[in-house]
């Protein structure tokens, strides 16, 4: 075996003995380690870069992160480096802009590093997490009223093609705020796969809005390899943990879209004639996204936090596809857009039914919102709800038919969506606003309908005893 | 000299391993990874890896112990949170820091507490497995029996005296065929070995949830098997939780495996909190949590159901009633189905191995009611209570076909009830349980002879609205005779007003089995009222507009004991409101 990294460095194979899609594979080597990082250099001189997937006796196969084009058989060479992946990192990263495999491409000079991070990370010990239970205002009312979020919390953002979930996106990073305090907080934007106009999206947006000296920004653009998209979101985790868990910042991670990571993970299985799941995506699928996913949290006496929120679009709105599912299972809620209340014209059309904070009960309440906060939207789901069912009664057998209840909740519906979902692209509503239009609303039903609010709250908020 | 030739994951094949058997633990590499062997094929071993194989290279050693995967089973189990492998995460917290690294090894259970330990047997007593020997308070609530491991039968030749003593300490020396054998506060066993018993008894108590749907009309008995399948967001786990607060066990094992860091979190934070409504005492001091997140290594998720299953068979041993959670099995059957992809089996369902089914089996199989080992005669029972995340909440798939092949409680968690804030969202007209019949007689019993009928009458009632519904669906709810409209709006009532619980409501989150019973029986005396009164040509609408309608509403909040005086009242006030009304029609 061969202990010294430099020596180990200094032995160049030029032994392939096959290549397939972004996999080759090496023969009559030494000794590989599981998970090593790969030099790889073309018969022209050119240097790639891929980690160790499987290693045995006098061979290893190797991904390589940014294909196999123009690699030969004959001339091109490996070289093994005798490390895992790993970040130069510093708080000069805030600012900074990164391609999906951790190069500069801002043109900036290099990062002076203070430390090497392996970019899988560890695992949190779960007795070491805090529970994330402070409040998070985004101004937004379908969000903050009914699927609140809280700090350290993973909320993805289910999407179509076609729907506004980049501006939303937009607007939750400019209006994002723990209330009362003035702590440092930075953006963590991961691009996977994503067309150069919506990376141009988001960076003038940051730019616009002062935000951009507190981002650092990986940009994996959709003509980029697509093994390189396995590395984007590790990257931007690692940058976000060293931000939240040394620095004692309060990081919001934006990855989008994390379909396109999902892609080019069965990408690589298939090209290793791995045994597929469902829809040809590895059995790993799960563990996979959760090892990224569950980097986000607290820890116990530490400031920082990471809050993580990634945008999948669900390919022909189908919720059960397996990325999207996975991702609801491992996340902690999820908001969902609504291609029918987009086409209603209501912006942001978050589908309030299916979205769900999960996290929601510790961040509401006295000393977090308010004590009304979880009664309040208690009983405008269930209106909601019902609403929604009378409305599809309503398209059978008519309006008139209905009876004097069902058409108070169908009045409910029309105008939780007009006035209370829907709201503008840069209007801030506070925590306060939210909770009394939802009052506002409900008052419209008569108070014996009202039984999931507690007596004492009623009275206490109900529109109809203020004005006394 | 044994060395790793192939590394592929948390899979490791090594050589020169002839002579180790199958689920022989070994440590791998040079950090001493722990790992298990599970398939052997002439020299060469395939070994899972209970920790990250990153960095591991083909050559490193590997070292067989000798000894298969066990668990340490003794005073100090009781409020720990362990990982998969029963490696208790604060220890490794105070080693390592707050992220989990690689390759620290720790004792499963505290080495340096003393345990106040009473003899219970005197020398020269001939004794069986399974017999107590002593007893050490382990916690305010547990009386932790110190019980002569399974297999050992013969003459106790020395007993320590009472006092303070270490898990470690020899306490006890039993000469075994002449042999002597040394007994510990604590002893090994294998996780993946049932641990033997007398004999199985019929499940004929209730394991009580204090949950309304669930005691009511699906109810589980003690060393029962259940299991909750739902799509993500209907409440899987607040329903574990749930369970893991208010069951009427005296221990409870709560296995997250493969879930949200978060989740556990949760649990570690607010048990300490909660008062078990029996006893007064925290909830942590009969909790057990096994913690293998879903970002931990994928084999341990595999081990740690078993871990679980193993420390919950250790008390039931004692005589205790445990309920074990499993949050989610669904994960675990991914993990076997990861292992088995990279040991290149020929896959079944999916995806997933063809013994899927098999071992789903075998794990609630090892639930139940039993006589324990040992000459006196002691009962004690498992029961095992497991989520399962169909993937698209897709009720088809192997895991949960798998899974209600061998259970007798499903628990269907319905999407479109979680949508709408419907909480607990099981759905009655999905859902089943096999105990019903079994336990009518201890209900009847212990609650009253009519308990069984109130069950049944709401069920149908429920049933009934479902068909009317589907009517309403087509013509419209006018269209409907006053006695419907009438079952409608009682079915509402009895969704509403008795089958949602608000699980974190102070009052509401936990019902005492006779607050179920006064409720159920106001709702039907309601019901019994109401129907002769629409024969007799009062509208439906009028009745539902008796203010009472809000007072039966509103038990759900009024404390256990006030229940039963509060319940009378409305019962003479339905009486009085509903001859009121016909005073009203006739004149």
């Amino acid at each position: 075996m061969i202990r010294s990294p430099l020596l180990k460095r200094s032995i160049s194979y030029r032994t392939i003995s096959e290549i397939s899609g972004p996999i080759l594979i090496v023969k009559n080597i030494f000794d590989a380690a599981y998970g090593e990082i790969v030099e790889i250099e073309t018969g022209f001189g050119e240097k790639r870069t891929g980690t160790v997937l499987e290693t045995g006796e006098g061979y290893a196969i190797i991904q390589v992160f940014e294909g196999t084009r123009g690699l030969d058989i004959k001339t091109s060479s490996v070289r093994f480096l005798g490390e895992t992946v790993k970040i130069p990192i510093s708080n000069d990263v805030l600012g900074r802009i990164f391609d999906g495999k951790g190069k500069l491409i801002d043109g900036g000079p290099p990062i002076i590093a203070d430390e090497y991070l392996d970019i899988h990370g560890s695992p949190i010990n779960p007795s070491a997490r805090a529970y994330p239970r402070e409040f998070i205002e985004t101004g937004i009312s379908a969000i903050d009223g009914m699927n609140t979020l809280s700090r350290g919390q993973k909320l993805p953002l289910f999407t179509g093609s076609g729907l506004p979930h980049n501006l939303l996106a937009a607007q939750i990073v400019r209006q994002a705020k723990v209330l009362g305090k003035e702590e440092s907080f930075a953006v963590v934007f991961a691009a996977i796969g994503v067309t150069t106009e919506e990376a141009m999206f988001f960076m003038s947006d940051f730019k616009e809005h002062g935000a951009l000296e507190r981002t650092t920004a990986f940009i994996n653009l959709a003509n980029a390899p697509a093994i390189e998209r396995l590395l984007t979101p590790k990257l931007a985790l690692t940058v976000a943990e060293y931000l939240a868990f040394r620095q004692d910042m309060h990081v919001l991670v934006i990855i989008s879209d994390m379909l396109n990571y999902g892609e080019a993970l069965r990408e690589i299985s298939a090209a290793r004639n791995e045994v597929p799941g469902r829809r040809g995506y590895p059995g790993y699928l799960y563990t996979d996204l959760a090892t990224n996913y569950e980097r986000a949290g607290r820890i116990i006496n530490r400031k920082g936090s990471i809050t993580l929120m990634p945008i999948v679009t669900m390919p022909g709105d189908d919720i059960t596809h397996p990325v999207i599912d996975l991702t609801g299972y491992i996340t902690e809620g999820q908001i969902i857009l609504s291609r029918a209340l987009h086409r209603k014209g209501i912006y942001p059309p978050i589908d309030v039914l299916p979205s769900l904070s999960r996290l929601m009960k510790e961040a509401i309440g006295r000393g977090r919102t308010r004590e009304d906060h979880r009664y309040v939207s208690d009983q405008a789901y269930y209106a909601y709800a019902e609403g929604i069912d009378n409305r599809g009664l309503a398209a059978v057998i008519g309006e008139e038919a209905l009876s004097e209840r069902d058409k108070l909740y169908l009045k409910f519906a029309d105008r939780f969506e007009r006035e209370f979902v829907n709201q503008g692209l840069y209007e801030d509503r506070s925590i306060e606003k939210t909770l009394d239009l939802l009052w506002n609303l409900i008052s419209d039903l008569p108070e014996s309908e009202l039984k999931r609010i507690d007596p004492e709250i009623m009275r206490k908020y109900h529109p109809k005893y203020m004005l006394k | 000299m044994a060395n790793i030739i192939k590394i592929a994951g948390p899979v490791v094949t090594a050589n020169g391993m002839f002579g180790c058997q199958m689920y022989e633990v070994v440590k791998v590499g040079e950090e001493r990874l722990i790992g298990e062997i599970i398939r052997l094929q002439g020299d060469k071993a395939i070994i899972q890896v209970y920790e990250e194989t990153s960095g591991l290279r083909p050559g490193e050693p590997v070292e067989p112990t000798g000894s298969l995967l066990s668990v340490e089973l003794g005073p100090g189990l009781i409020g720990q949170i362990y990982d998969g492998i029963q490696r208790p995460l604060p220890e490794i917290r105070s080693k390592i820091g707050d992220f989990i690294k690689r390759g620290v090894s720790t004792y499963s259970l505290p080495r340096n507490i003393n345990w106040y330990f009473i003899p219970k047997i005197k020398k020269n007593e001939k004794i069986e497995a399974g017999d107590i020997i002593a007893t050490v308070k382990e916690t305010e609530l547990l009386e932790h029996y110190i019980l002569v491991p399974p297999n050992i039968n013969g003459k106790l030749v020395y007993i320590a005296p009472e006092g303070e003593y270490k898990v470690d300490t020899t306490i006890a020396i039993i000469e075994v065929n002449g042999k002597k054998v040394e007994l510990q506060l604590f002893h090994r066993w294998p996780v993946r070995v049932p641990r033997p018993f007398k004999s199985k008894l019929p499940p004929t108590v209730p394991l009580l949830t204090g949950q309304r749907i669930i005691d009511t009309l699906f109810p589980i008995a003690k060393g029962g098997t259940a299991a909750i399948p739902g799509g993500f967001g209907t409440g899987k786990t607040v329903m574990q939780h749930q369970l893991a607060k208010w069951t009427d066990a005296n221990i409870i094992v709560y296995v997250g495996c493969g879930e949200r860091g978060n989740e556990m979190t949760e649990v570690l934070e607010s048990f300490p909190e909660l008062k078990d409504p029996r006893t007064g005492r925290p909830l942590m001091e009969r909790t057990v949590l096994i913690a293998n997140t879903s970002n931990m290594p994928v084999a341990a998720r595999e081990a740690s159901i078993y871990t679980g299953i193993t420390i919950a068979e250790y008390y039931r041993d004692m005589g205790y009633d445990i309920a074990l959670m499993a949050d989610s099995t669904s994960r675990w059957a991914e993990a076997l189905r990861e292992i088995s992809g990279r040991l290149e089996e020929m896959p079944g369902e999916e995806g997933f191995p063809p013994y899927l089914g098999a071992r789903l089996a075998e794990f609630y199989e090892r639930a139940g009611r039993v006589v324990t080992l040992g000459r006196e005669y002691r009962t004690g029972s498992v029961s095992i209570i497991g989520a399962v995340s169909p993937p698209g909440g897709d009720f088809s798939e192997p895991v949960v076909q798998s899974t209600l092949r061998v259970v007798k409680v499903f628990w269907a968690l319905d999407t479109a009830l979680a949508y709408r804030r419907h909480f607990p969202a099981i759905n009655w007209l999905l859902s089943y349980s096999l105990y019903n019949e079994i336990l009518d007689p201890w209900f009847k019993s212990n609650i009253a002879e009519e308990w069984p009928k109130l069950r049944a009458e709401a069920m149908s009632l429920l049933q009934k609205e479902d068909e009317l519904k589907e009517i309403v669906r087509l013509v419209g709810p006018d269209a409907l005779p006053e006695s419907d409209k009438l079952v409608l709006e009682i079915s509402r009532m009895i969704r509403e007003d008795y089958l949602m619980q608000h699980a974190y409501h102070p009052v509401d989150s936990f019902c005492s089995l006779q607050k179920m019973y006064w409720m159920i029986r106001v709702i039907l005396l309601f019901y019994k009222y109401a129907n002769d009164a629409v024969t007799k040509g009062i509208s439906t609408s009028r009745i539902i507009s008796l203010p009472l309608r809000d007072d039966i509403a509103r038990l759900k909040i009024v404390p256990s004991e006030k229940i039963p005086t509060i319940c009378r009242e409305i019962e003479d006030k339905i009486k009085n409101d509903f001859i009121q009304l016909y005073k009203e029609v006739e004149s």
